[in-house]
C-alpha cells in the first residue's frame, strides 16, 4: 500500500503543548510540509514570537532565534540582511505584530525586506490568558473587555493586510484561514507563494491566518471554526490583498 | 580612508571608523543628539566596505536588528544618547541572556526625561547595573579622549566576541563632538577569539540551532544565571582597567572618568603648578563595570582622602564607597544637568577640600 500521509521530516517527533483545536499546530505542520517539499529545511531561519508559539522551536526542526515581544520583524531584518541567501521568516501573533510590534512590522514591510511573516490572527492574546487583542471583534468578550469590545473605548479591530497594502514596500499580502480543510489547503498554498516571493528576492510577504483559539473563545473546536467563517471572516475578508508580480 | 596615520577627527567619527576597522559590518540606529554624526558617518562609510546601514524606525527596532545581525554571525553595533539607550534596554537584556555579542555606544546627555543635549554622566547606574531587567552585567568602557574612544571601540568588539556579551561604551556629548588627532587602530585578526559555533546559518549538515532566553524550568534558569555570573566574575578578573595619574606622592586621589577625568587632570596640573607642595593625583576608571575597586583599595593604604568628581548628582561615588568599605574619607563634587565646569572651577573646589583636609591632618 502507498503511504499518503506521514510526519514531515522538518517536524520533530514530539507532542505539542497547544490546546485541542488550536490553529498553531496546523500552521506549524503546514510550514514543516513546505520546508520539506521546497527543500528549505537546511536554509531556513525562523524568528518565533513571544506568544503561544514561542515554543515553535520545540516542533519545527530548523534554526531559530527568539525575539522580544513584537520585535520579530526587526530581528528578522538583521538576520536577513546578513544572510540574504537564507529563508528568513517570523511567526507572530496579533498582539505581537499588531499591538506592541506594529512599528517594526510596518517599517519592515515598507522597506520591502525580503522576509516572510506568518501572522496568526486568533483575535485574542492566547498566551497571557485571553485578553483583548488589536484584532478582537466589536462586541467580543475577553478577559480585559468583559462587556465586549466597543468602538468608543477600544476602537475598531485593525486589519493588518489592508493597512500594509497602503505601503509601497510589501509585495505579497494574503489572508487565509485554517477553519476548514479547504482553508488549510489554501493556507499552505499562500505560505508557499510567500516563500517563493522571498526566494526570488521579490520583497516583503505576509500571510495572515485566521486561526481558532477554542480555549480563550470558550467554544469547542467545531464552533470555533464556524465562528471564523461566519463572524471573523466578515471583519477580515479572505483573499489576496496585495500582489506585486514577481 | 588611510589608517595608521594621525588625523583630526570628531569623537563620533573616530568611533565609527574604529568600528569598521574592527570588522563591524552592521550599524542600526535612530537619530538623537548629540550622537547623530556617528550614524551619519556609518551611513557613508559602511556601504563603501560592503556593510549594512539601516536608519531604523526606533531604538527598539535598531537594537533588535543588532540582535538579528549578531545571531547571524556579523559584528554589529548601535549607538544612541540617554533616552534612546533607555529604549534599548530590553534588547540588551535579551542579548545578555542569549549570550550574543554587540557593541552599544551611549553618548550621554543631561536628564532625566528629555533633559537636554549637553554632556552629562547621568547614566552610570543604568550602564553599570545591567540597565535592563534580570540578573546580568555588561562591560562598560569609558574613554576620555578621541584616541581612547577609537581604541576602546576597537577593543569592545573583541570583548563582545570573547565573552559573548553586549559591551557598552559610555561617552558624553563633549567626547562625541570633540575634534582631536587620532590614529585609528588597524584590524589584525584576533586568533584568540572563540569560534562562533552558535550562529544561525541554516541547519545544513548539522542539527538545528536555537538561540533563546526563555528558560521555563526554574532550576535550568538558575543554572543559566550562575553560568552567566561565573562569566561576569571572569570579566571582573581579566578586564578591569584604570589609569593612575600623578598618584606617586598623592595625599588626595581624585576619582573621575571620561570627560570629568580630563577636567580633573587640568585642575590637578593647575593646582600643582600654583603650589609645589600640592600632592593631588587622579585614579581614572577606564572600565566602569568591572569597577577598579582594587586600585582604590590599594590607594587607600597611602592616601585616605578621595575626591570624587562626576557630571552627575553622584552615581559612581557609590562604587567608590563600596570599594573602600568604610575606609578613607570621601568627598563628592558633582555637576548634573549638562553643566561642564572648567578646570579652574573644579580646581577651586578641589583646593578648598584639599587644604581643609591638610589642616585637619596636621592637627
Ligand atoms: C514586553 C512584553 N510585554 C508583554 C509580554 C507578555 N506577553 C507574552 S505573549 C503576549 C501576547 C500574546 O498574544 P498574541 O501575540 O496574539 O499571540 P498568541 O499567544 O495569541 O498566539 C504578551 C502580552 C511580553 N512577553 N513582553
Amino acid at each position: 500500500m502507498k503511504k499518503v500521509y506521514s510526519r514531515p521530516k522538518s517536524l520533530r517527533n514530539v507532542s505539542m503543548h497547544y490546546c485541542p483545536g488550536c490553529g498553531h499546530s496546523i500552521i506549524h505542520r503546514l510550514i514543516a510540509e513546505l520546508l520539506d517539499e521546497m527543500n528549505l529545511q537546511d536554509q531556513a531561519i525562523c524568528v518565533p514570537p513571544a506568544g503561544c508559539a514561542v515554543l515553535a522551536y520545540n516542533y519545527i526542526d530548523i534554526d531559530m532565534v527568539e525575539a522580544p515581544h513584537g520585535r520579530a520583524t526587526a530581528v528578522a531584518t538583521g538576520v536577513k540582511r546578513v544572510r540574504p541567501d537564507n529563508l528568513v521568516f517570523s511567526y507572530q501573533g496579533d498582539g505581537d505584530l499588531a499591538a506592541i510590534g506594529t512599528a517594526e512590522a510596518l517599517h519592515a514591510a515598507n522597506r520591502g525586506e525580503h522576509i516572510t511573516v506568518i501572522f496568526v490572527n486568533n483575535a485574542v492574546y492566547g498566551m497571557t490568558g485571553g485578553q483583548m487583542a488589536p484584532t478582537s471583534l466589536i462586541g467580543q468578550k475577553t478577559t480585559t473587555s468583559p462587556h465586549g469590545r466597543t468602538v468608543a473605548n477600544e476602537g475598531p479591530p485593525i486589519r493588518v493586510c489592508e493597512l500594509m497594502a497602503q505601503l509601497g514596500g510589501p509585495s505579497y499580502l494574503e489572508r487565509v484561514s485554517v477553519s476548514s480543510p479547504a482553508g488549510v489547503r489554501k493556507t499552505k498554498a499562500a505560505i508557499k507563494k510567500a516563500f517563493e516571493y522571498q526566494i526570488k528576492k521579490s520583497g516583503f510577504s505576509l500571510v495572515e491566518i485566521l486561526s481558532p483559539c477554542p480555549t480563550n473563545w470558550k467554544m469547542d473546536a467545531m464552533a470555533s471554526c464556524a465562528w471564523i467563517d461566519e463572524v471573523m471572516a466578515k471583519e477580515f475578508p479572505l483573499g489576496v490583498i496585495k500582489e506585486v508580480q514577481c | 580612508m588611510t589608517t595608521k596615520t594621525k588625523q583630526l577627527m570628531y569623537g563620533t567619527h573616530a568611533a565609527g571608523e574604529a568600528a569598521i576597522q574592527a570588522g563591524c559590518t552592521c550599524y542600526f540606529g535612530y537619530p538623537i543628539t548629540p550622537q547623530n554624526e556617528l550614524p551619519e558617518y556609518m551611513s557613508r562609510r559602511l556601504p563603501e566596505v560592503g556593510g549594512i546601514f539601516i536608519q531604523a524606525e526606533s531604538e527598539l527596532a535598531s537594537i533588535n536588528m543588532v540582535l538579528g545581525a549578531s545571531v547571524a554571525g556579523a559584528r554589529a553595533m548601535t549607538s544612541s544618547s540617554s533616552p534612546g539607550i533607555s529604549l534599548k534596554q530590553e534588547g540588551i537584556s535579551f542579548m545578555a541572556g542569549m549570550e550574543l555579542p554587540a557593541v552599544i555606544v551611549n553618548i550621554m546627555r543631561g536628564g532625566p526625561g528629555l533633559g537636554n543635549i549637553a554632556p552629562a554622566q547621568s547614566d552610570y547606574f543604568q550602564a553599570t547595573r545591567g540597565g535592563g531587567h534580570g540578573d546580568y552585567r555588561t562591560p562598560v568602557l569609558a574613554p576620555a579622549s578621541v584616541q581612547e574612544l577609537a581604541d576602546l571601540t576597537f577593543l569592545a568588539f573583541d570583548l563582545a566576541d570573547q565573552y559573548r556579551n553586549p559591551v557598552l561604551i559610555l561617552g558624553d556629548g563633549m567626547l562625541g563632538q570633540l575634534m582631536e588627532p587620532v590614529v585609528i587602530p588597524v584590524r589584525k585578526k584576533n586568533e584568540a577569539l572563540p569560534e562562533k559555533d552558535y550562529i544561525l546559518t541554516g541547519a545544513k549538515d548539522r542539527p538545528a540551532r536555537l538561540v533563546k532566553s526563555l528558560i521555563l524550568d526554574v532550576k535550568e534558569m538558575e543554572d543559566h544565571n550562575w553560568k552567566l555570573h561565573r562569566k561576569y566574575q571572569r570579566i571582573e578578573q581579566n578586564e578591569t582597567r584604570w589609569e593612575s595619574y600623578r598618584m606617586e606622592d598623592a595625599e588626595m586621589a581624585v576619582i573621575a572618568y571620561g570627560t570629568a577625568a580630563r577636567i580633573a587632570r587640568g585642575a590637578i596640573n593647575r593646582l600643582r603648578k600654583e603650589d609645589e607642595n600640592v600632592r593631588i593625583g587622579l585614579i581614572r576608571p577606564i572600565t566602569l563595570w568591572p569597577f577598579p575597586a582594587k586600585a582604590l583599595r590599594d590607594a587607600v593604604k597611602k592616601t585616605g582622602d578621595f575626591f570624587v568628581f562626576e557630571l552627575s548628582a553622584g552615581q559612581m561615588v557609590e562604587d567608590v564607597r563600596l570599594a573602600l568599605e568604610g575606609r578613607g574619607k570621601i568627598h563628592f563634587y558633582g555637576r548634573p544637568g549638562g553643566v561642564v565646569p572648567t578646570p579652574a572651577e573644579l580646581a577651586r573646589s578641589m583646593a578648598r577640600h584639599y587644604y581643609q583636609s591638610k589642616r585637619s591632618r596636621k592637627k
